[in-house]
C-alpha cells in the first residue's frame, strides 16, 4: 500500500519594496531529509513516460499556455529575455527535444525535473543546513552582498533579485545556486523552494513541491 | 517510505532599506509591466503562427541579471517587444502573401499543366506540413514531352529517416 503524507510548504518572505513592484512574486519552500542518490528504475521510467508528452508541436505552443506565459512575461519585467535566458520549463522542453528524452541523472535532479514538467513551476534545492532559521525569501541586493557565503563568493551589483535568508544570498532569482550551497554528497537535509509569479496559482507551486517530495520519497 | 521531515518556518522579513518611491511613477511602472505581459502574449501567438512559416528572427543575445527595472528600462523593454511583434507580424503577412500566390499558382498548374512545364511547388511553400513537392512533368517521359501530355505529380513525401534502405555489408 502506498503511504500518503501531507505537505505544508512555508511561504518565504518577499521584501516589501520588491513585493510592491512585482505583486504576485512569491516563494514556497520545504525541507526534506536526504541528499543526492541514484534514481530507482520507477523514477527513470516515469521520466521516460513524461518524455512522450513533449513533442515538437507542443513545445512550440508551450509559450502560449498560461503558466509558461506568466514566467515569460515576468522574465521581461525583471530584465531577462526569455528567448535568450529560457524559462525553466522551456529549457527542459528544449533539452527533451535535443536529447530525445528527459534523461535521468540522479534522484534529486529527476524529482526537480518531474515537478517542473508536471506543473510548469520551477523548483531548486539547497543544502538546508546552510539556510538560516528565519527561512528563505526574495529580496533585492544591497551594496556588499555576495553570491554565497564562501570567501571566494563574488560580489553582486545592488538591485539584483536574489533568493536569500537573513544571513546570506543563496541564489540569483531564476539563476544558479551559489557555489557550495547546492545539494552535495554530504548533504543530509535539503531545502526545496519553488518561485511563483503573477498568473501562477499557488496550488501549482504546492503541487510542484508535493510531486518533488513524493518522487524523493519513492527513492 | 522513508520518513520525511517537513520543517515549517514562519515567514521572516529582514530589515532592508526600502526606498521611498513616487506613487505616480510606481503606477506608470505597473502599467508598463501590464503592457509587457500583453505584448508577450501576442508575441507568443505570433511565434506559434510564424513557426510553421520558418519562424522569426530572435533577439541578439545580451547578458542580463534579474533586477528591478526603472521606468526607462521598462519603456525600453516595452518598445523592444512592440518592435519585435511588429516585425513578426510583418514577416507573417509577407510569408502569407507568398503562400497565397503559390496556392493560386498551384491551382493554375493543376488546371493547365502545359503552361507550367517543370514548375515545382513544395508543400511548405503553400503552408502545408510535410516534404511533398508538386511538379509538372510529362506523361510517359520523352513521348509526353513531344506530344504535350503534361501532368502535375505530387512526390511521395519526406525521405526516410534511415536512408534508402540497408547498405550492403562491408567485406
Amino acid at each position: 500500500m502506498e503511504e500518503e503524507f501531507e505537505l505544508q510548504a512555508a511561504l518565504g518572505f518577499v521584501e516589501e519594496a520588491v513585493a510592491a513592484e512585482l505583486p504576485g512574486l512569491r516563494l514556497a519552500w520545504v525541507t526534506v531529509e536526504g541528499g543526492r542518490r541514484k534514481s530507482p528504475r520507477a523514477v527513470s521510467q516515469r521520466l521516460e513516460d513524461l518524455s512522450n508528452r513533449y513533442r515538437g508541436a507542443s513545445v512550440v505552443a508551450l509559450r502560449s499556455q498560461p503558466i509558461p506565459h506568466a514566467y515569460r512575461a515576468f522574465f521581461h519585467q525583471i530584465g531577462l529575455d526569455p528567448d535568450i535566458s529560457r524559462i525553466p520549463i522551456e529549457e527542459a522542453a528544449v533539452a527533451r527535444l535535443m536529447q530525445g528524452q528527459f534523461r535521468s541523472t540522479n534522484l534529486l535532479d529527476d524529482a526537480l525535473l518531474i515537478g517542473l514538467i508536471d506543473t510548469g513551476v520551477p523548483i531548486w534545492a539547497l543544502d538546508a543546513d546552510l539556510v538560516a532559521p528565519g527561512g528563505l525569501g526574495i529580496r533585492a541586493t544591497v551594496d556588499g552582498d555576495r553570491l554565497g557565503s564562501t570567501e571566494h563568493a563574488h560580489h553582486l551589483a545592488p538591485g539584483r533579485l536574489v533568493i536569500a535568508d537573513a544571513q546570506c544570498v543563496h541564489a540569483l532569482l531564476f539563476g544558479d545556486v551559489a557555489p557550495g550551497h547546492g545539494v552535495g554528497p554530504r548533504t543530509g537535509r535539503m531545502a526545496l523552494f519553488a518561485v511563483g509569479v503573477q498568473g501562477v496559482p499557488s496550488i501549482h507551486m504546492e503541487e510542484a513541491l508535493w510531486v518533488c517530495v513524493e518522487v524523493l520519497a519513492s527513492g | 517510505m522513508e520518513a520525511l521531515e517537513h520543517e515549517i518556518h514562519a515567514p521572516h522579513r529582514p530589515a532592508f532599506d526600502i526606498p521611498q518611491v513616487d506613487v505616480e511613477e510606481r503606477a506608470a511602472r505597473r502599467s508598463l509591466r501590464g503592457q509587457i505581459a500583453r505584448l508577450e502574449h501576442e508575441l507568443a501567438d505570433a511565434f506559434v503562427t510564424a513557426f510553421t512559416m520558418g519562424g522569426y528572427e530572435l533577439p541578439v543575445a545580451r547578458p542580463g541579471e534579474p533586477r528591478l527595472l526603472d521606468l526607462g528600462e521598462l519603456e525600453r523593454v516595452r518598445d523592444e517587444l512592440a518592435e519585435r511583434l511588429c516585425s513578426a507580424r510583418r514577416s507573417i503577412a509577407e510569408r502569407a502573401d507568398v503562400q497565397a500566390e503559390n496556392r493560386l499558382r498551384l491551382e493554375r498548374m493543376l488546371l493547365e499543366p502545359g503552361k507550367y512545364r517543370f514548375v515545382r511547388i513544395a508543400r511548405r511553400d503553400v503552408g502545408e506540413p510535410g516534404c511533398g513537392v508538386w511538379q509538372v512533368r510529362p506523361r510517359l517521359g520523352l513521348i509526353g514531352m513531344m506530344m504535350g501530355w503534361w501532368q502535375v505529380k505530387l512526390s511521395s513525401g519526406c525521405p526516410l529517416a534511415g536512408g534508402c534502405g540497408l547498405r550492403p555489408a562491408a567485406r
